[in-house]
């Protein structure tokens, strides 16, 4: 079986290396924009304005108790459907930067609620706007909490991203999916797969492990 | 958009077959892996060696690959070494995999958060070590897990959906085929869908924070 696996990995490594590619692309790209959306929906849920609040708590329950698969359908297939051409690549990072947002918004609202009430009211107090203080006081000393949980949202999108198979996405599973038909091997392909997924997401785990040890001790 | 099409009766029906399989799925496999986890996160609280150490890698090891990959690999390449389960069993399966690995990890951290005194104690008053385990610190480390146990359920509900790549006739495999055959129904039938499992994991996730207040 070692063989065999080892038979496979020599002949297709451009095959899985392009697929691994593909979801760290995919990955990393949703990342930076669902960080980006999370945070802005964390503001929105802890602000003082009730219609902002309540787009933001909508957002992210609504999201959260559905599953990815219909967010990245409602692109992929919904769009299309509309009139908006759009390809696989485009429409897996567009659903799981959707999804992924409203996890990255709760992680970093638990984060804010963390630092206590009295810092916001002396930064205030000291002649701060609250944007100010938001983005001086509260914001710096929550992301630092926030850290391990961005973490293992980020090892979850890895995992998630490989749902881009599901729609031809080229990503790891994609290119797996033509390897097995090549090799008629389905048993050992898909050891390779997972093999190939585990070398990005055990170092992750272990780093976030880490994190998580430092900054409770810290 | 064609709503009116969309929801026709032979479609509704259709996409309400779809999720009775998915609910079927979700609670079997929920039983199982809760089981499951409990055996798992015992073993490893108790230290037992060799087993432990398995345990530990396994667990890592699932817990760090994507679920589509487990239940793709529990259908198609268990075939190749001769082991043939249908759609159905093989998704209960495969999320029993996933989600025994990942709710284990739960009941582990609800048993470590049990003080180590009350072990103690209740040895000291003449239980034995099964004894204490089951009578003392189990239901107290249950208790604590309740919401991250719960919010573990919704994920595991909403993953039945993965299943479609091995075409179980659940939920969105259904809602596939239904739009497939008219473009104009994707996005009613979007919308429908995700109206279904929102309401049930909605409802899942207030008892969660019910029972998280009545504590």
């Amino acid at each position: 079986m070692l063989q065999t696996i080892f038979e496979i990995l020599s002949e297709y490594r451009t095959e899985y290396i392009s697929g691994l590619i593909t979801t760290l692309k995919v990955s990393f790209i949703s990342l930076i924009a669902s960080l980006a959306l999370g945070t802005m929906l964390a503001i929105f849920c802890i602000s003082p304005f009730r219609i902002l609040v309540i787009i933001g708590r909508c957002y992210v329950e609504f999201i959260r108790n559905t599953p990815l698969l219909i967010q990245v359908f409602f692109f992929f297939f919904g769009l299309p459907s509309l009139g908006i051409q759009i390809g696989a690549f485009t429409a897996g990072t567009l659903g799981l930067t959707v999804y992924t947002a409203a996890f990255i918004s709760e992680a970093i609202r638990a984060g804010i609620h963390s630092i206590s009430k009295g810092q916001m009211e002396a930064a205030r107090a000291s002649g701060l706007t609250y944007i100010q203080a938001m983005r001086y006081v509260i914001l710096p000393q929550a992301f630092r909490i926030v850290i391990p949980p961005l973490g293992n949202q980020f090892i979850n999108l890895v995992k998630n991203s490989s749902i881009l198979g599901v729609i031809a996405g080229m990503d790891l599973m994609y290119h797996a999916d033509i390897v097995a038909s090549n090799t008629l091997n389905v048993f050992d392909t898909y050891i390779l797969v997972g093999f190939f997924y585990l070398t990005i997401t055990v170092p992750l785990s272990i780093l976030v492990n880490w994190l998580e040890r430092r900054l409770k001790h810290a | 958009m064609d709503f009116a099409g969309a929801y026709s009766w032979p479609n509704l029906r259709y996409l309400l077959e779809g999720f009775l399989v998915t609910l079927e799925v979700a609670a079997l496999a929920i039983l199982l892996s809760f089981v499951i986890a409990i055996i798992v996160a015992i073993i490893r609280y108790t230290k037992i060696p060799v087993l432990s150490q398995l345990l530990f890698v396994w667990v890592e090891m699932i817990r760090n690959l994507p679920l589509l990959l487990i239940i793709f690999f529990v259908y198609f390449a268990l075939r190749d070494v001769g082991i043939k389960l249908g759609v159905f069993s093989a998704a209960v399966v495969g999320l029993t995999i996933f989600e025994s690995a990942m709710i284990s990890e739960v009941v582990r951290s609800g048993l470590m958060s049990v003080d180590k005194g009350q072990i103690e104690a209740a040895r000291a008053s003449g239980l034995t070590y099964g004894q204490a385990l089951r009578y003392i610190i189990l239901p107290q480390a249950l208790r604590r897990m309740i919401p991250p146990i719960v919010s573990q359920f919704i994920s595991l509900l909403k993953d039945t959906s993965l299943a479609i790549i091995i075409a179980l006739p659940e939920l969105m495999h259904n809602g596939q085929v239904i739009y497939n055959t008219n473009y104009s129904y994707v996005i009613p039938i979007l919308l429908l869908i995700a109206l279904l499992y929102f309401v049930v994991n909605f409802s899942l996730s207030l008892i969660a924070r019910r029972l998280e207040h009545s504590r």
